[in-house]
C-alpha cells in the first residue's frame, strides 16, 4: 500500500498561558507515513502539541504545515474534516446510532451516496460485527466504542491521524489489542499518526519514532530500539525505566517458576 | 345553581378562546426570545449572567404588578411616537405575560446546553463541524429535553398568570374569577378556576409528551404530543374566528353596580340592534383611557372620580358646576361625550354599625373624628391613596386606630361582624340599608360628588341610533332603585347575576 498521509513540519511553534509555557518553541519534521509517539508525563506538553496541529489549540506563535500548506490557509472546520481525531474520552453523539456517528463526517460534508457500504466497511475495519449499526453508543463497552471513534475518524479517508490518548481508558486487553489492530491499519492504509500517551511501553511496542516531551520541549527524539538502548538524556531514560524494570520482573518471576 | 353553571360555561368558549390565544402567543414570543438569548448565553458568560439576572429580577414582580406597569408604560410610548399603540387588552397582557415567561425558558436552555457532555462537543470540533453544525447536530439535540422542560414550567406559569390580564381589559378565564370574585358568585369563580387549571394541566400533560418523546429518541411521541396541541389550539381558537361586525364593547370596572348597568346599557343597545360585548373588572384607570382610545364605546363613570384622577381638580364644586367642568373637559381633551347623568349618586360614605351610631351618638364625619383614635378603619384596596380621603383628612381631624384594606365584598361583612368600625362604604351599595348602617354626614362637602355618568367614546357621538338607545336612561335612575338592584346581586340568599338584576332595572325603568 502507497504511502498516502502527508508530512508535518513544526516550526517554533509555542503556545502559552498566561506565564505558564505549554509548549515552547517547538520545531519539528514529521515524515509522510510515519507512527510517532508523543510521550511524557502529565503537563509536559504533548496534547497541546496535538491539538494545535488540528487548531482545536491555536498556537500563540509558529507556523505548521501539513503536506508543505500552512494550517491557517484553511478555515479552521475544513482543515479538520481532513483529519481524523480520536481521544480518550471518545465522544460519540449519544442520541445518534452508531451508524450515524460512524457516518458523521460524510453527512458534514453532504456526501449522501454510499454511506451504509462505507459504514459497512468501517465496521469491518475496526473488527465490529455489522449488527452493531443499529445499536446507540450506551449499549456499547468502552472498548467497542473506541472502535466506533476510530470508525468515525477514518470515515473521510483522512491521511492524518491525531490520536490523545485513545485507548488510556480501557482495561490492558482490550488495550492492547486495540493497540495491535491500529498499528495494522496505520500501515495498511499508509496513514500518517501522531499518538499522544504517557505509557512508555505502548510507544515502544506501536510506534517507529518516538518524541519525548518535558516542560513544553523535547527532550528526545529517537526510534524505539535507540530508546531502549540508552544515552538518550534523562527524561527518556527514566520513563524507559520503567517497562524495563517491569520486563525484568516478568523475566526474573518466569525463571523462579 | 344549574342555571349559574348554564350562565357560567356559556361565556366559557369563548374566554377560553382568548385564554388560549394569550397564553400560546406569550409562549411563542418568550421562546423566540429565549433561544437565541440562550445560544448566545452559552458562548458568552457575560450575556448569561445578566440575561439571567434580569429574567430573575422580573420574576420577583408580582404578576398583577407587571400587568399593570405595562399600561402606564404603553401608554407613554404610545405618546411619544404619536398613538396608534394600544395599551389596553391583547398587547400589555401579552408583554407581560412574555416577561414572565422568560425566566423558566432562558434559565433552563442555558443549563441544557451548557451541560451538553464535553467529550461529544469536542467531537463535534475535532469532526470539523461548524458552530451552526455543532449548535443543530449535537448541542441542540442533547438540550432539547431539558429545554422542553422550561418551556413546560412556563406555559403552565403563563396560564396561570393569564387569569390576571382581565384588569388590562383582555379577556380571560379570569373573567369569570374576577366577576364571580366581586358578585360573590362561587360558581363562575369555580368555573374560572376549574377551566384554567383544565388547561394548564392538559397543556403540560402533552408537552410533557413530546419531552419524553425527545427525551427517550421516540420521535412518534413527540410529534403526537405536537400534533394534538396544535389540533387543541385550533379547536380552541375556533370562536375568535368569527367576524363580528357593528360590535359595541361596553366596559365595567369591577364592582357589582357597575356590572348591572353594563349589561342594563347593553340590553338597550341590542334592542336597538347592535352586537354587545363586555369588557369587565377594568381598573379605574385603565377604563377611561379605554374610551379614549376607543378601544370600548362606552361605559358609566362618577364624576368625582374623573373630577379628582383625570382632571387633577383638588376643590370642591357644586354638583351642577362639576359635571358641566367634566363634559367640557373630556369632550376638549379626548373628544370623549358625556352624555349625561343617571340620576343617582354613589359616594364614599362613611358607615357605622346603628348600636355604635346610638351608643356613641354619631351623626356627622365630626362626630366621627372625635372617637376616631378608638376605631378600626375598613376600606376598599383604593381608597387610602385617593385624593378623597386626604380631602377628607384636611376638613376633619380623623386618626383612626388602624386601618385595613379589603375587596368590596368583604368590606360589609368586616363592619357587620366589629373586625372594624367604620368602613368608607359607597353611597349606592345596597348593603349599607340592609345592614342597617348608619351614613354619617358630611356637613362640611369634603368629599365631591360622585354621580353616576354616561360616557361615550369619540367616534360614538354621532352614531344617532346609539345616542337615542342611551338617552332615556339619563336621570332615570333613583339611587333607591340602584340600591335594590345591587343588593339583588350582593346579597348573600337569593343571589341574582348582574344580567337579571339589569332586567329588574330595566322592567321599573319601562313602567
Amino acid at each position: 500500500m502507497p504511502v498516502s498521509g502527508p508530512s508535518i513540519s513544526l516550526h517554533r511553534l509555542s503556545r502559552h498561558y498566561a506565564t505558564v509555557h505549554a509548549v515552547d518553541s517547538v520545531s519539528l519534521e514529521i515524515a509522510a507515513g510515519s507512527l510517532v509517539a508523543l510521550v511524557g508525563l502529565s503537563g509536559s506538553g504533548k496534547s497541546t502539541l496535538l491539538k494545535m496541529i488540528n487548531r482545536l489549540v491555536e498556537p500563540t506563535s509558529g507556523t505548521i504545515r501539513i503536506g508543505g500548506e500552512a494550517v491557517e490557509s484553511v478555515d479552521p472546520h475544513v482543515l479538520r474534516r481532513r483529519i481524523g481525531y480520536v481521544f480518550q474520552n471518545i465522544g460519540l453523539f449519544p442520541h445518534m446510532t452508531i451508524a450515524r456517528n460512524i457516518a458523521i463526517g460524510l453527512e458534514l460534508a453532504g456526501q449522501k451516496e454510499g454511506r451504509d457500504a462505507r459504514v459497512a466497511e468501517l465496521l469491518d475495519l475496526v473488527e465490529l460485527p455489522q449488527d452493531m449499526a443499529s445499536r446507540m453508543p450506551d449499549q456499547l463497552s468502552g472498548g467497542q466504542q473506541q472502535r466506533v471513534g476510530v470508525a468515525r475518524a477514518l470515515a473521510t479517508r483522512p491521511g492524518l491521524m491525531l490520536m490523545d490518548e485513545p485507548f488510556g481508558a480501557l482495561d490492558p486487553v482490550t488495550r492492547d489489542n486495540l493497540t495491535e489492530q491500529y498499528k495494522a491499519l496505520h500501515e495498511r492504509l499508509g496513514l500518517t499518526t501522531i499518538i499522544v500517551t504517557h505509557d512508555m511501553a505502548e510507544a515502544l511496542y506501536l510506534a517507529d519514532r518516538i518524541l519525548v516531551m518535558e516542560g513544553g520541549r523535547i527532550r528526545a527524539d529517537a526510534t524505539p530500539a535507540e530508546l531502549v538502548s540508552g544515552n538518550v538524556g534523562d527524561e527518556a531514560e527514566a520513563l524507559v525505566a520503567i517497562p524495563r524494570a517491569q520486563a525484568a520482573h516478568l523475566i526474573a518471576l518466569g525463571k523462579k517458576s | 345553581m344549574n342555571a349559574a353553571w348554564q350562565q357560567a360555561l356559556a361565556r366559557v368558549p369563548e374566554l377560553l378562546a382568548a385564554h388560549i390565544q394569550l397564553s400560546f402567543s406569550a409562549l411563542l414570543l418568550a421562546m423566540v426570545i429565549c433561544l437565541p438569548l440562550a445560544i448566545w448565553a452559552v458562548r458568552s458568560p457575560r450575556i448569561a449572567a445578566v440575561s439571567l439576572a434580569i429574567a430573575s429580577l422580573i420574576q420577583t414582580i408580582p404578576g398583577l404588578a407587571l400587568l399593570a406597569l405595562f399600561y402606564p408604560l404603553l401608554l407613554g410610548l404610545s405618546a411619544l411616537i404619536g398613538g396608534g399603540i394600544s395599551a389596553f387588552g391583547f398587547l400589555p397582557a401579552l408583554l407581560a405575560l412574555t416577561l414572565y415567561a422568560l425566566l423558566p425558558i432562558l434559565r433552563n436552555a442555558v443549563t441544557g446546553l451548557t451541560g451538553v457532555d464535553p467529550a461529544a462537543s469536542e467531537a463535534a470540533d475535532g469532526l470539523g463541524m461548524t458552530a451552526w453544525q455543532k449548535l443543530q447536530y449535537v448541542e441542540a439535540p442533547l438540550a432539547a429535553p431539558t429545554i422542553m422542560a422550561g418551556i413546560r414550567t412556563a406555559a403552565v406559569w403563563t396560564i396561570g398568570a393569564a387569569t390576571l390580564s382581565t384588569t388590562v381589559g383582555q379577556p380571560s378565564l379570569g373573567d369569570l374569577i374576577f366577576a364571580g370574585l366581586q358578585t360573590q358568585n362561587w360558581t363562575l369563580v369555580l368555573a374560572g378556576c376549574l377551566f384554567s387549571a383544565a388547561l394548564a394541566i392538559a397543556v403540560d400533560l402533552l408537552l410533557g409528551l413530546i419531552e419524553r418523546g425527545i427525551r427517550e429518541r421516540k420521535r412518534i411521541m413527540a410529534f403526537a404530543g405536537a400534533a394534538l396541541i396544535a389540533a387543541g389550539l385550533l379547536i380552541a381558537t375556533l370562536p375568535l374566528m368569527i367576524a363580528r361586525d357593528n360590535v359595541v364593547v361596553i366596559g365595567a370596572k369591577s364592582f357589582s353596580e357597575q356590572y348591572i348597568l353594563a349589561r342594563l346599557i347593553g340590553s338597550r343597545l341590542e334592542d336597538a340592534g347592535y352586537g354587545v360585548r363586555y369588557r369587565d373588572g377594568l381598573g379605574s384607570a385603565v377604563v377611561y383611557q379605554a374610551l379614549t382610545a376607543g378601544d370600548i364605546d362606552v361605559y358609566v363613570d362618577y364624576s368625582g372620580t374623573l373630577w379628582t384622577n383625570q382632571m387633577q381638580r383638588t376643590d370642591s364644586q357644586p354638583k351642577a358646576v362639576m359635571l358641566d367642568r367634566i363634559a367640557q373637559w373630556t369632550k376638549a381633551s379626548h373628544g370623549v361625550t358625556m352624555l349625561g347623568a343617571l340620576g343617582f349618586e354613589n359616594t364614599y360614605a362613611f358607615a357605622v354599625r346603628p348600636e355604635d351610631a346610638r351608643d356613641k351618638s354619631l351623626r356627622t364625619l365630626d362626630d366621627l373624628a372625635r372617637v376616631s383614635s378608638d376605631f378600626n378603619f375598613g376600606t376598599d384596596v383604593e381608597f387610602l391613596e385617593r385624593p378623597e380621603w386626604q380631602m377628607v383628612q384636611a376638613a376633619y381631624p380623623i386618626r383612626f386606630k388602624n386601618a385595613r384594606s379589603f375587596s368590596p365584598t368583604f368590606m360589609y361583612p368586616a363592619l357587620a361582624s366589629g373586625e372594624v368600625d367604620v368602613i368608607s362604604a359607597f353611597s349606592s351599595d345596597g348593603r349599607i340599608a340592609a345592614n342597617n348602617f348608619v351614613v354619617l354626614e358630611d356637613r362640611k362637602g369634603a368629599v365631591p360628588s360622585y354621580e353616576a355618568i354616561v360616557l361615550l367614546a369619540p367616534d360614538r357621538a354621532s352614531d344617532d341610533r346609539f345616542v337615542a338607545a342611551l338617552n332615556p336612561l339619563i336621570g332615570a335612575i333613583t339611587v333607591e332603585l340602584m340600591r335594590e338592584a345591587n343588593y339583588m346581586v350582593d346579597r348573600r340568599d337569593d343571589k341574582k347575576t348582574p344580567r337579571q338584576a339589569a332586567r329588574w332595572l330595566n322592567e321599573k325603568l319601562r313602567e
